[in-house]
Protein backbone atom coordinates (compact mmCIF):
# COMPACT_ATOMS: atom_id res chain seq x y z
CA UNK A 1 0.00 0.00 0.00
CA UNK A 2 1.23 2.89 -1.42
CA UNK A 3 -0.81 6.06 -0.66
CA UNK A 4 -0.83 8.49 2.12
CA UNK A 5 -4.53 7.66 3.82
CA UNK A 6 -3.85 4.05 4.12
CA UNK A 7 -0.60 4.64 5.78
CA UNK A 8 -2.27 7.51 8.02
CA UNK A 9 -5.54 4.61 9.08
CA UNK A 10 -3.22 1.37 10.07
CA UNK A 11 -6.28 -0.14 8.49
CA UNK A 12 -5.05 -3.71 9.90
CA UNK A 13 -4.82 -2.06 13.54
CA UNK A 14 -8.73 -0.55 12.49
CA UNK A 15 -10.39 -4.02 11.14
CA UNK A 16 -8.95 -5.37 14.50
CA UNK A 17 -10.80 -3.34 16.35
CA UNK A 18 -14.18 -4.64 14.70
CA UNK A 19 -14.25 -8.61 16.13
CA UNK A 20 -16.97 -9.25 13.58
CA UNK A 21 -15.12 -8.73 10.43
CA UNK A 22 -13.46 -11.91 11.12
CA UNK A 23 -16.84 -13.76 10.83
CA UNK A 24 -17.57 -15.97 7.59
CA UNK A 25 -20.60 -15.88 5.66
CA UNK A 26 -21.64 -18.62 3.08
CA UNK A 27 -18.35 -20.35 3.60
CA UNK A 28 -16.45 -17.05 2.37
CA UNK A 29 -14.72 -14.04 4.63
CA UNK A 30 -17.34 -11.54 5.09
CA UNK A 31 -17.47 -8.43 3.00
CA UNK A 32 -19.30 -5.53 4.60
CA UNK A 33 -20.54 -3.12 2.15
CA UNK A 34 -24.29 -2.39 3.88
CA UNK A 35 -22.28 0.35 6.02
CA UNK A 36 -24.96 2.84 4.99
CA UNK A 37 -27.92 0.71 6.99
CA UNK A 38 -25.93 0.01 10.33
CA UNK A 39 -22.01 0.07 10.68
CA UNK A 40 -20.15 -2.32 12.92
CA UNK A 41 -19.20 -2.41 16.01
CA UNK A 42 -15.94 -1.60 17.66
CA UNK A 43 -14.88 -3.68 20.52
CA UNK A 44 -14.02 0.06 22.24
CA UNK A 45 -18.05 0.58 21.74
CA UNK A 46 -18.97 -3.06 23.19
CA UNK A 47 -16.74 -3.14 25.82
CA UNK A 48 -18.46 -0.24 27.09
CA UNK A 49 -21.77 -1.51 26.92
CA UNK A 50 -20.45 -4.73 28.98
CA UNK A 51 -18.64 -2.31 31.25
CA UNK A 52 -22.09 -0.98 32.28
CA UNK A 53 -23.76 -3.97 32.90
CA UNK A 54 -21.02 -5.36 35.08
CA UNK A 55 -20.10 -2.10 37.01
CA UNK A 56 -22.36 0.71 36.60
CA UNK A 57 -26.02 -0.71 36.19
CA UNK A 58 -28.44 1.21 37.69
CA UNK A 59 -31.37 3.90 37.25
CA UNK A 60 -30.24 7.93 36.38
CA UNK A 61 -31.58 10.89 37.16
CA UNK A 62 -33.01 9.66 40.46
CA UNK A 63 -31.28 7.76 43.11
CA UNK A 64 -29.59 8.93 46.14
CA UNK A 65 -27.41 5.60 46.01
CA UNK A 66 -23.92 6.03 44.57
CA UNK A 67 -24.27 3.43 41.79
CA UNK A 68 -27.41 5.68 40.55
CA UNK A 69 -24.95 8.76 40.94
CA UNK A 70 -22.40 6.70 38.85
CA UNK A 71 -24.37 5.78 36.55
CA UNK A 72 -25.97 9.36 35.73
CA UNK A 73 -22.56 10.53 35.95
CA UNK A 74 -21.98 8.20 32.65
CA UNK A 75 -24.84 8.81 31.13
CA UNK A 76 -24.40 13.04 31.36
CA UNK A 77 -20.62 12.98 30.55
CA UNK A 78 -21.99 11.27 26.94
CA UNK A 79 -24.47 13.72 26.31
CA UNK A 80 -21.43 16.25 26.81
CA UNK A 81 -19.34 13.91 24.48
CA UNK A 82 -22.15 14.73 21.45
CA UNK A 83 -22.39 18.47 22.35
CA UNK A 84 -18.79 18.60 22.26
CA UNK A 85 -18.60 16.54 19.10
CA UNK A 86 -21.39 18.79 17.49
CA UNK A 87 -20.77 21.77 18.81
CA UNK A 88 -23.60 22.96 20.54
CA UNK A 89 -24.18 25.51 22.81
CA UNK A 90 -25.25 24.03 26.00
CA UNK A 91 -25.84 19.84 27.05
CA UNK A 92 -29.25 20.53 27.25
CA UNK A 93 -29.94 21.10 24.01
CA UNK A 94 -28.68 17.67 22.96
CA UNK A 95 -31.68 15.30 23.19
CA UNK A 96 -30.74 11.37 23.72
CA UNK A 97 -33.64 9.70 22.09
CA UNK A 98 -34.12 6.18 20.03
CA UNK A 99 -32.77 7.36 16.85
CA UNK A 100 -33.05 9.68 13.63
CA UNK A 101 -36.88 8.25 13.25
CA UNK A 102 -37.81 8.93 17.54
CA UNK A 103 -36.43 12.55 17.01
CA UNK A 104 -37.64 13.49 13.93
CA UNK A 105 -41.26 12.22 14.74
CA UNK A 106 -40.23 14.30 18.32
CA UNK A 107 -40.13 17.75 16.72
CA UNK A 108 -42.96 16.68 14.12
CA UNK A 109 -45.28 16.03 17.09
CA UNK A 110 -44.52 19.08 18.56
CA UNK A 111 -45.08 21.39 15.94
CA UNK A 112 -48.45 19.86 15.51
CA UNK A 113 -49.69 22.25 18.18
CA UNK A 114 -47.31 25.52 16.60
CA UNK A 115 -48.65 25.28 12.67
CA UNK A 116 -51.79 26.91 11.34
CA UNK A 117 -53.67 25.59 7.85
CA UNK A 118 -52.06 28.40 5.75
CA UNK A 119 -48.39 27.17 6.99
CA UNK A 120 -46.20 25.33 4.37
CA UNK A 121 -43.60 22.91 4.80
CA UNK A 122 -41.18 21.71 2.18
CA UNK A 123 -39.53 18.51 2.63
CA UNK A 124 -36.66 17.17 -0.13
CA UNK A 125 -37.66 15.01 -3.34
CA UNK A 126 -34.35 12.71 -2.10
CA UNK A 127 -35.59 12.31 2.03
CA UNK A 128 -35.36 8.97 3.50
CA UNK A 129 -39.16 7.70 4.19
CA UNK A 130 -38.33 8.53 7.98
CA UNK A 131 -38.29 12.49 6.93
CA UNK A 132 -41.37 12.26 5.05
CA UNK A 133 -43.97 10.42 6.56
CA UNK A 134 -43.88 12.16 9.79
CA UNK A 135 -44.51 15.55 7.98
CA UNK A 136 -47.15 14.03 5.96
CA UNK A 137 -49.15 12.99 9.46
CA UNK A 138 -48.41 16.58 10.79
CA UNK A 139 -49.67 17.76 7.71
CA UNK A 140 -53.34 15.47 8.03
CA UNK A 141 -53.10 17.12 11.72
CA UNK A 142 -52.65 20.48 11.46
CA UNK A 143 -54.26 21.47 7.30
CA UNK A 144 -50.81 22.17 6.52
CA UNK A 145 -49.40 21.64 2.89
CA UNK A 146 -46.43 19.39 2.48
CA UNK A 147 -44.49 20.65 -0.70
CA UNK A 148 -41.62 19.25 -2.22
CA UNK A 149 -37.81 20.53 -3.25
CA UNK A 150 -37.18 18.72 -6.46
CA UNK A 151 -33.96 17.05 -7.35
CA UNK A 152 -31.94 17.17 -10.53
CA UNK A 153 -30.80 14.03 -12.80
CA UNK A 154 -27.07 13.65 -11.15
CA UNK A 155 -28.97 13.66 -7.73
CA UNK A 156 -28.76 17.03 -6.47
CA UNK A 157 -31.37 19.10 -5.03
CA UNK A 158 -32.96 21.98 -7.11
CA UNK A 159 -31.76 25.05 -5.67
CA UNK A 160 -33.42 27.00 -7.98
CA UNK A 161 -36.94 25.52 -7.49
CA UNK A 162 -35.84 25.18 -3.54
CA UNK A 163 -35.43 29.40 -3.94
CA UNK A 164 -38.73 29.86 -5.49
CA UNK A 165 -40.80 27.22 -3.30
CA UNK A 166 -39.97 29.59 -0.48
CA UNK A 167 -42.03 32.20 0.79
CA UNK A 168 -43.38 34.00 4.08
CA UNK A 169 -45.87 30.63 4.78
CA UNK A 170 -43.17 28.57 4.67
CA UNK A 171 -42.57 27.59 8.26
CA UNK A 172 -40.15 24.53 8.29
CA UNK A 173 -37.48 22.81 5.53
CA UNK A 174 -36.70 19.47 6.11
CA UNK A 175 -33.54 17.91 4.27
CA UNK A 176 -30.85 15.59 4.50
CA UNK A 177 -27.43 16.53 5.04
CA UNK A 178 -26.19 13.60 2.93
CA UNK A 179 -28.91 10.86 0.55
CA UNK A 180 -29.41 7.47 2.10
CA UNK A 181 -30.35 6.32 -1.35
CA UNK A 182 -27.50 7.79 -3.44
CA UNK A 183 -24.66 9.70 -1.17
CA UNK A 184 -25.25 13.17 -2.15
CA UNK A 185 -24.00 15.46 0.61
CA UNK A 186 -26.80 18.62 0.03
CA UNK A 187 -25.72 22.22 0.29
CA UNK A 188 -27.15 22.45 3.63
CA UNK A 189 -25.45 25.76 4.66
CA UNK A 190 -27.12 27.12 1.85
CA UNK A 191 -30.58 26.05 2.59
CA UNK A 192 -30.42 27.03 6.05
CA UNK A 193 -29.14 30.78 5.20
CA UNK A 194 -32.18 30.86 2.49
CA UNK A 195 -34.62 29.26 5.09
CA UNK A 196 -34.06 31.55 7.98
CA UNK A 197 -34.40 34.58 5.14
CA UNK A 198 -38.23 33.89 4.82
CA UNK A 199 -37.99 33.09 8.91
CA UNK A 200 -38.60 29.04 8.37
CA UNK A 201 -37.04 26.32 10.52
CA UNK A 202 -34.78 23.89 9.41
CA UNK A 203 -34.54 20.34 10.56
CA UNK A 204 -31.61 18.54 9.05
CA UNK A 205 -31.43 14.89 8.70
CA UNK A 206 -28.04 14.21 9.83
CA UNK A 207 -27.73 10.24 10.06
CA UNK A 208 -26.13 9.34 6.59
CA UNK A 209 -23.60 12.81 7.34
CA UNK A 210 -22.31 11.98 10.87
CA UNK A 211 -20.47 8.23 9.76
CA UNK A 212 -18.88 10.43 7.07
CA UNK A 213 -18.10 14.32 8.33
CA UNK A 214 -18.10 16.44 11.50
CA UNK A 215 -21.25 19.06 11.47
CA UNK A 216 -21.15 21.79 13.30
CA UNK A 217 -24.39 22.67 14.51
CA UNK A 218 -23.95 26.63 15.62
CA UNK A 219 -21.87 27.33 12.46
CA UNK A 220 -24.47 26.03 10.58
CA UNK A 221 -26.71 27.80 12.67
CA UNK A 222 -29.04 24.80 12.38
CA UNK A 223 -32.67 24.69 14.01
CA UNK A 224 -32.67 20.90 14.41
CA UNK A 225 -30.05 18.28 13.45
CA UNK A 226 -30.79 14.12 13.96
CA UNK A 227 -28.63 11.22 13.98
CA UNK A 228 -28.70 7.79 14.97
CA UNK A 229 -25.59 6.54 17.14
CA UNK A 230 -25.58 2.90 15.37
CA UNK A 231 -24.82 4.33 11.98
CA UNK A 232 -21.81 6.24 13.54
CA UNK A 233 -20.18 2.89 15.44
CA UNK A 234 -22.37 3.08 18.18
CA UNK A 235 -25.21 0.54 19.23
CA UNK A 236 -28.56 0.83 17.97
CA UNK A 237 -31.57 2.59 19.39
CA UNK A 238 -29.71 5.60 20.44
CA UNK A 239 -29.83 8.50 18.65
CA UNK A 240 -29.38 12.95 19.25
CA UNK A 241 -32.39 15.52 18.64
CA UNK A 242 -29.76 18.58 18.78
CA UNK A 243 -32.41 21.91 19.03
CA UNK A 244 -31.75 25.26 19.44
CA UNK A 245 -32.82 25.93 23.18
CA UNK A 246 -35.51 28.31 22.61
CA UNK A 247 -37.01 26.14 19.69
CA UNK A 248 -37.04 23.02 21.94
CA UNK A 249 -38.48 25.24 24.96
CA UNK A 250 -41.37 26.25 22.93
CA UNK A 251 -42.24 22.47 21.98
CA UNK A 252 -44.48 20.43 23.86
CA UNK A 253 -43.34 17.19 25.39
CA UNK A 254 -43.81 14.24 22.92
CA UNK A 255 -44.42 11.79 25.98
CA UNK A 256 -45.86 11.37 29.13
CA UNK A 257 -43.77 9.74 31.69
CA UNK A 258 -41.25 9.53 34.64
CA UNK A 259 -38.11 11.63 34.32
CA UNK A 260 -39.72 14.15 32.26
CA UNK A 261 -41.62 16.12 35.01
CA UNK A 262 -41.40 18.57 37.75
CA UNK A 263 -44.32 18.20 39.96
CA UNK A 264 -47.37 15.88 39.55
CA UNK A 265 -50.30 16.38 40.91
CA UNK A 266 -53.57 15.30 39.66
CA UNK A 267 -54.92 18.52 38.90
CA UNK A 268 -51.44 19.79 36.49
CA UNK A 269 -48.02 18.88 35.65
CA UNK A 270 -45.29 20.93 35.45
CA UNK A 271 -42.69 19.90 33.19
CA UNK A 272 -39.11 19.08 33.52
CA UNK A 273 -36.17 21.58 31.45
CA UNK A 274 -34.61 20.51 28.95
CA UNK A 275 -33.32 17.69 27.95
CA UNK A 276 -35.57 15.78 30.45
CA UNK A 277 -38.87 17.24 29.16
CA UNK A 278 -38.48 15.29 25.79
CA UNK A 279 -36.74 12.08 28.28
CA UNK A 280 -39.52 10.51 29.72
CA UNK A 281 -38.92 7.09 31.25
CA UNK A 282 -35.59 4.94 31.63
CA UNK A 283 -33.42 5.79 29.11
CA UNK A 284 -31.10 3.60 27.10
CA UNK A 285 -28.24 4.06 29.61
CA UNK A 286 -25.87 1.78 28.44
CA UNK A 287 -26.66 2.66 24.76
CA UNK A 288 -26.13 6.46 25.41
CA UNK A 289 -22.84 5.73 26.91
CA UNK A 290 -21.96 3.68 24.40
CA UNK A 291 -23.07 6.48 21.69
CA UNK A 292 -20.70 8.35 23.30
CA UNK A 293 -17.95 5.86 23.20
CA UNK A 294 -18.25 5.59 19.52
CA UNK A 295 -17.55 9.26 19.06
CA UNK A 296 -14.46 8.92 21.20
CA UNK A 297 -13.59 6.18 18.55
CA UNK A 298 -14.00 8.00 15.16
CA UNK A 299 -12.63 11.09 16.64
CA UNK A 300 -9.36 9.49 17.64
CA UNK A 301 -8.85 8.35 14.37
CA UNK A 302 -9.82 11.34 13.20
CA UNK A 303 -12.84 12.88 10.56
CA UNK A 304 -10.20 14.22 7.98
CA UNK A 305 -8.40 10.63 7.63
CA UNK A 306 -11.80 8.50 7.21
CA UNK A 307 -13.10 11.15 5.10
CA UNK A 308 -9.96 10.95 3.05
CA UNK A 309 -9.50 7.10 3.27
CA UNK A 310 -13.27 6.34 2.55
CA UNK A 311 -13.18 8.52 -0.57
CA UNK A 312 -10.35 6.83 -1.99
CA UNK A 313 -12.13 3.66 -1.55
CA UNK A 314 -15.03 5.62 -3.45
CA UNK A 315 -12.99 6.92 -6.31
CA UNK A 316 -11.22 3.34 -6.47
CA UNK A 317 -14.99 1.38 -6.56
CA UNK A 318 -16.42 3.59 -9.32
CA UNK A 319 -13.21 3.21 -11.28
CA UNK A 320 -13.54 -0.58 -10.95
CA UNK A 321 -16.97 -0.73 -11.37
CA UNK A 322 -17.31 1.46 -14.56
CA UNK A 323 -14.77 -1.36 -16.19
CA UNK A 324 -18.00 -3.53 -16.38
CA UNK A 325 -20.24 -2.99 -18.85
CA UNK A 326 -24.27 -1.31 -18.49
CA UNK A 327 -23.26 -0.37 -15.30
CA UNK A 328 -25.46 2.58 -14.42
CA UNK A 329 -24.39 5.01 -11.69
CA UNK A 330 -27.20 6.80 -9.69
CA UNK A 331 -25.85 9.83 -7.90
CA UNK A 332 -22.86 11.41 -9.58
CA UNK A 333 -22.89 14.85 -7.99
CA UNK A 334 -18.78 15.37 -8.64
CA UNK A 335 -16.69 16.00 -5.25
CA UNK A 336 -20.36 16.48 -3.22
CA UNK A 337 -20.51 12.73 -1.94
CA UNK A 338 -20.20 10.40 0.68
CA UNK A 339 -18.76 6.38 0.28
CA UNK A 340 -21.97 5.19 -1.09
CA UNK A 341 -21.82 3.60 -4.55
CA UNK A 342 -25.74 3.13 -6.07
CA UNK A 343 -25.85 1.05 -9.36
CA UNK A 344 -27.97 -0.76 -11.47
CA UNK A 345 -26.87 -3.22 -14.16
CA UNK A 346 -29.06 -2.91 -17.31
CA UNK A 347 -31.73 -5.69 -18.00
CA UNK A 348 -30.88 -7.20 -14.37
CA UNK A 349 -33.01 -6.63 -10.96
CA UNK A 350 -31.26 -5.26 -8.15
CA UNK A 351 -32.33 -8.06 -5.99
CA UNK A 352 -31.21 -10.75 -7.80
CA UNK A 353 -27.55 -9.27 -8.01
CA UNK A 354 -28.02 -8.83 -4.23
CA UNK A 355 -29.34 -11.88 -3.57
CA UNK A 356 -25.69 -13.63 -5.62
CA UNK A 357 -23.55 -11.37 -4.05
CA UNK A 358 -24.68 -12.62 -0.47
CA UNK A 359 -23.74 -16.34 -1.37
CA UNK A 360 -20.21 -14.97 -2.15
CA UNK A 361 -20.36 -13.52 0.89
CA UNK A 362 -20.66 -9.64 -0.15
CA UNK A 363 -23.51 -7.61 1.99
CA UNK A 364 -24.82 -5.27 0.23
CA UNK A 365 -28.08 -3.02 0.03
CA UNK A 366 -30.76 -3.64 -2.49
CA UNK A 367 -34.17 -2.66 -3.30
CA UNK A 368 -35.39 1.44 -2.53
CA UNK A 369 -33.82 2.08 0.48
CA UNK A 370 -36.78 3.48 2.06
CA UNK A 371 -36.78 6.37 -0.44
CA UNK A 372 -38.97 5.42 -2.92
CA UNK A 373 -39.67 8.62 -4.42
CA UNK A 374 -35.95 8.63 -5.57
CA UNK A 375 -36.35 5.12 -7.71
CA UNK A 376 -39.56 6.75 -8.54
CA UNK A 377 -37.53 9.97 -10.12
CA UNK A 378 -34.83 7.59 -12.45
CA UNK A 379 -38.28 5.08 -13.04
CA UNK A 380 -36.60 2.09 -11.33
CA UNK A 381 -37.12 -0.68 -8.82
CA UNK A 382 -34.13 -0.19 -6.97
CA UNK A 383 -30.82 0.18 -7.05
CA UNK A 384 -27.84 -2.04 -5.54
CA UNK A 385 -26.31 0.42 -3.08
CA UNK A 386 -22.67 -0.29 -1.92
CA UNK A 387 -21.43 1.88 0.85
CA UNK A 388 -18.31 1.71 2.72
CA UNK A 389 -16.70 2.31 6.21
CA UNK A 390 -12.71 3.13 6.78
CA UNK A 391 -12.59 -0.39 8.02
CA UNK A 392 -13.08 -1.94 4.43
CA UNK A 393 -10.45 -2.50 2.02
CA UNK A 394 -9.62 -2.34 -1.78
CA UNK A 395 -8.69 -6.43 -1.72
CA UNK A 396 -12.60 -6.58 -0.15
CA UNK A 397 -13.29 -3.96 -3.16
CA UNK A 398 -11.67 -6.13 -6.04
CA UNK A 399 -13.69 -9.52 -4.03
CA UNK A 400 -16.72 -7.44 -4.41
CA UNK A 401 -16.38 -6.34 -8.54
CA UNK A 402 -15.39 -10.18 -9.36
CA UNK A 403 -18.39 -11.32 -7.48
CA UNK A 404 -20.18 -8.71 -9.59
CA UNK A 405 -18.78 -10.01 -12.90
CA UNK A 406 -19.60 -13.58 -11.81
CA UNK A 407 -23.51 -12.18 -10.71
CA UNK A 408 -24.07 -10.59 -14.08
CA UNK A 409 -22.96 -13.74 -16.19
CA UNK A 410 -24.94 -16.01 -14.42
CA UNK A 411 -28.27 -13.93 -14.76
CA UNK A 412 -27.69 -12.84 -18.30
CA UNK B 1 -50.34 -36.78 -13.06
CA UNK B 2 -48.34 -36.84 -10.03
CA UNK B 3 -49.74 -35.62 -6.60
CA UNK B 4 -48.70 -32.57 -5.13
CA UNK B 5 -46.12 -35.31 -2.48
CA UNK B 6 -44.49 -36.87 -6.00
CA UNK B 7 -43.68 -33.77 -7.14
CA UNK B 8 -42.12 -32.43 -4.49
CA UNK B 9 -39.86 -35.59 -4.53
CA UNK B 10 -38.81 -34.75 -7.45
CA UNK B 11 -37.58 -31.37 -6.99
CA UNK B 12 -35.81 -32.86 -4.01
CA UNK B 13 -34.09 -35.35 -6.19
CA UNK B 14 -33.52 -32.58 -9.10
CA UNK B 15 -31.88 -30.34 -6.57
CA UNK B 16 -30.04 -33.27 -4.54
CA UNK B 17 -27.42 -33.45 -7.60
CA UNK B 18 -25.75 -30.14 -7.38
CA UNK B 19 -23.13 -29.47 -5.72
CA UNK B 20 -22.98 -25.62 -4.56
CA UNK B 21 -25.07 -22.92 -4.44
CA UNK B 22 -23.55 -21.45 -7.83
CA UNK B 23 -25.49 -24.60 -9.73
CA UNK B 24 -28.55 -24.54 -7.73
CA UNK B 25 -29.15 -20.77 -8.45
CA UNK B 26 -28.36 -21.32 -12.59
CA UNK B 27 -30.42 -23.80 -12.19
CA UNK B 28 -33.55 -21.62 -10.57
CA UNK B 29 -32.23 -18.95 -13.00
CA UNK B 30 -33.38 -21.36 -16.04
CA UNK B 31 -36.31 -22.40 -14.32
CA UNK B 32 -37.32 -18.71 -13.91
CA UNK B 33 -36.97 -18.79 -17.99
CA UNK B 34 -39.84 -21.20 -18.49
CA UNK B 35 -42.22 -20.05 -15.94
CA UNK B 36 -45.65 -20.40 -17.10
CA UNK B 37 -46.11 -16.48 -17.59
CA UNK B 38 -49.18 -14.40 -16.22
CA UNK B 39 -50.90 -13.02 -19.50
CA UNK B 40 -50.40 -9.22 -19.59
CA UNK B 41 -53.83 -8.33 -18.99
CA UNK B 42 -53.58 -10.00 -15.75
CA UNK B 43 -50.60 -8.47 -14.55
CA UNK B 44 -52.62 -6.04 -12.10
CA UNK B 45 -52.19 -4.62 -9.03
CA UNK B 46 -54.39 -6.66 -7.38
CA UNK B 47 -52.97 -9.76 -8.89
CA UNK B 48 -49.32 -8.46 -6.96
CA UNK B 49 -47.82 -9.82 -4.62
CA UNK B 50 -46.71 -7.06 -1.71
CA UNK B 51 -43.07 -7.28 -1.44
CA UNK B 52 -40.52 -4.16 -0.96
CA UNK B 53 -38.15 -5.39 -3.72
CA UNK B 54 -39.11 -7.41 -6.57
CA UNK B 55 -42.26 -7.05 -8.02
CA UNK B 56 -44.58 -10.37 -8.47
CA UNK B 57 -47.82 -11.35 -10.41
CA UNK B 58 -49.97 -14.47 -9.47
CA UNK B 59 -52.88 -15.53 -11.69
CA UNK B 60 -54.83 -18.94 -11.04
CA UNK B 61 -57.68 -20.56 -13.26
CA UNK B 62 -59.59 -23.23 -12.96
CA UNK B 63 -59.90 -25.91 -15.57
CA UNK B 64 -62.49 -28.52 -14.70
CA UNK B 65 -61.76 -29.47 -11.14
CA UNK B 66 -58.06 -28.48 -10.95
CA UNK B 67 -56.34 -25.22 -10.64
CA UNK B 68 -54.13 -23.43 -13.22
CA UNK B 69 -51.82 -20.63 -11.72
CA UNK B 70 -49.45 -18.54 -14.35
CA UNK B 71 -47.28 -15.94 -13.08
CA UNK B 72 -44.06 -13.47 -13.53
CA UNK B 73 -41.64 -11.69 -11.77
CA UNK B 74 -39.03 -8.61 -13.02
CA UNK B 75 -36.09 -10.68 -10.65
CA UNK B 76 -35.29 -14.21 -12.40
CA UNK B 77 -34.36 -15.55 -9.16
CA UNK B 78 -38.07 -14.39 -7.87
CA UNK B 79 -39.04 -16.20 -11.09
CA UNK B 80 -37.66 -19.07 -10.63
CA UNK B 81 -38.94 -19.47 -7.28
CA UNK B 82 -42.39 -19.26 -8.12
CA UNK B 83 -41.74 -21.50 -11.36
CA UNK B 84 -41.03 -24.18 -8.58
CA UNK B 85 -44.13 -23.31 -6.51
CA UNK B 86 -46.21 -23.61 -9.92
CA UNK B 87 -44.46 -26.85 -11.06
CA UNK B 88 -45.71 -28.02 -7.25
CA UNK B 89 -49.21 -26.96 -7.33
CA UNK B 90 -50.42 -26.09 -10.95
CA UNK B 91 -53.10 -28.60 -12.47
CA UNK B 92 -53.88 -29.79 -8.51
CA UNK B 93 -56.98 -29.96 -6.75
CA UNK B 94 -58.10 -26.88 -4.93
CA UNK B 95 -58.28 -29.24 -1.68
CA UNK B 96 -55.30 -31.00 -2.25
CA UNK B 97 -53.14 -27.66 -2.56
CA UNK B 98 -54.84 -25.84 0.57
CA UNK B 99 -53.88 -29.02 2.96
CA UNK B 100 -50.19 -29.36 0.79
CA UNK B 101 -46.89 -29.21 3.15
CA UNK B 102 -44.41 -27.25 1.95
CA UNK B 103 -41.20 -28.58 3.63
CA UNK B 104 -39.38 -29.66 0.38
CA UNK B 105 -38.74 -25.89 0.60
CA UNK B 106 -36.16 -26.26 3.20
CA UNK B 107 -34.93 -29.74 1.74
CA UNK B 108 -33.62 -27.79 -1.44
CA UNK B 109 -31.69 -25.39 0.35
CA UNK B 110 -34.05 -22.14 -0.23
CA UNK B 111 -34.93 -21.63 3.47
CA UNK B 112 -33.16 -18.15 3.40
CA UNK B 113 -36.04 -17.49 1.07
CA UNK B 114 -38.94 -17.73 3.88
CA UNK B 115 -37.43 -15.23 5.79
CA UNK B 116 -39.19 -12.06 6.55
CA UNK B 117 -36.99 -9.95 5.07
CA UNK B 118 -36.58 -11.31 1.92
CA UNK B 119 -39.17 -9.29 -0.63
CA UNK B 120 -41.94 -11.39 -2.21
CA UNK B 121 -41.01 -13.67 0.16
CA UNK B 122 -41.56 -17.50 -0.54
CA UNK B 123 -44.16 -17.16 2.58
CA UNK B 124 -46.47 -14.90 0.41
CA UNK B 125 -46.58 -16.52 -2.72
CA UNK B 126 -47.34 -19.68 -0.94
CA UNK B 127 -50.30 -17.60 1.24
CA UNK B 128 -51.53 -16.45 -2.22
CA UNK B 129 -51.75 -19.24 -4.80
CA UNK B 130 -53.90 -21.09 -0.85
CA UNK B 131 -55.85 -18.29 -1.32
CA UNK B 132 -56.63 -19.08 -4.35
CA UNK B 133 -57.37 -22.71 -3.67
CA UNK B 134 -59.43 -21.57 -0.56
CA UNK B 135 -61.29 -19.12 -3.29
CA UNK B 136 -62.29 -22.60 -5.89
CA UNK B 137 -62.89 -24.69 -3.75
CA UNK B 138 -65.86 -22.78 -1.96
CA UNK B 139 -66.82 -21.76 -5.81
CA UNK B 140 -67.06 -25.41 -6.26
CA UNK B 141 -68.58 -26.53 -2.99
CA UNK B 142 -71.45 -23.83 -3.25
CA UNK B 143 -71.97 -25.40 -6.96
CA UNK B 144 -72.27 -28.62 -5.03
Amino acid sequence: MTNTSEQILDIDKIRKDFPILRREINGKPLVYFDNAATSQTPTQVIDCIVDYYENKNANIHRGVHSLSQIATDAYEAARETVRKHFNAEFAHEIILTAGTTHSINLVANGYASVLKPEDEILVSAMEHHSNIVPWQMLCQKTGSQLKVIPMLHTGELDMEAYKELLNANTKLVFVNHVSNALGTINPIEQIINLAHGVDAKVLIDGAQAAPHLKADVQALDVDYYTVSAHKIYGPTGVGMLYGKEELLNMLPPYQGGGEMISEVTFEKTTYAGLPHKFEAGTPNISGGIAFGAALDYMNDIGFEAIAAYEMELLNYATTEIQKIEEVEIYGTSPDKKTAVLSFNIQGLHPYDIGTLLDKMGIAVRTGHHCAQPIMEFYKIPGTVRASFSFYNTKEEIDSFITALKKAKSMLL
Amino acid sequence: MNSIQERQEEIIEEFSMFEDWMQRYEYMIELGKSLPLIDEKHKTEENIIKGCQSRVWVYAEMDDDQVDFTADSDAIITKGIIAILIRVFSGQKPEDIINAKTDFIDEIGLKEHLSPTRANGLVSMIKQMKMYAIAYNSQQNNKA
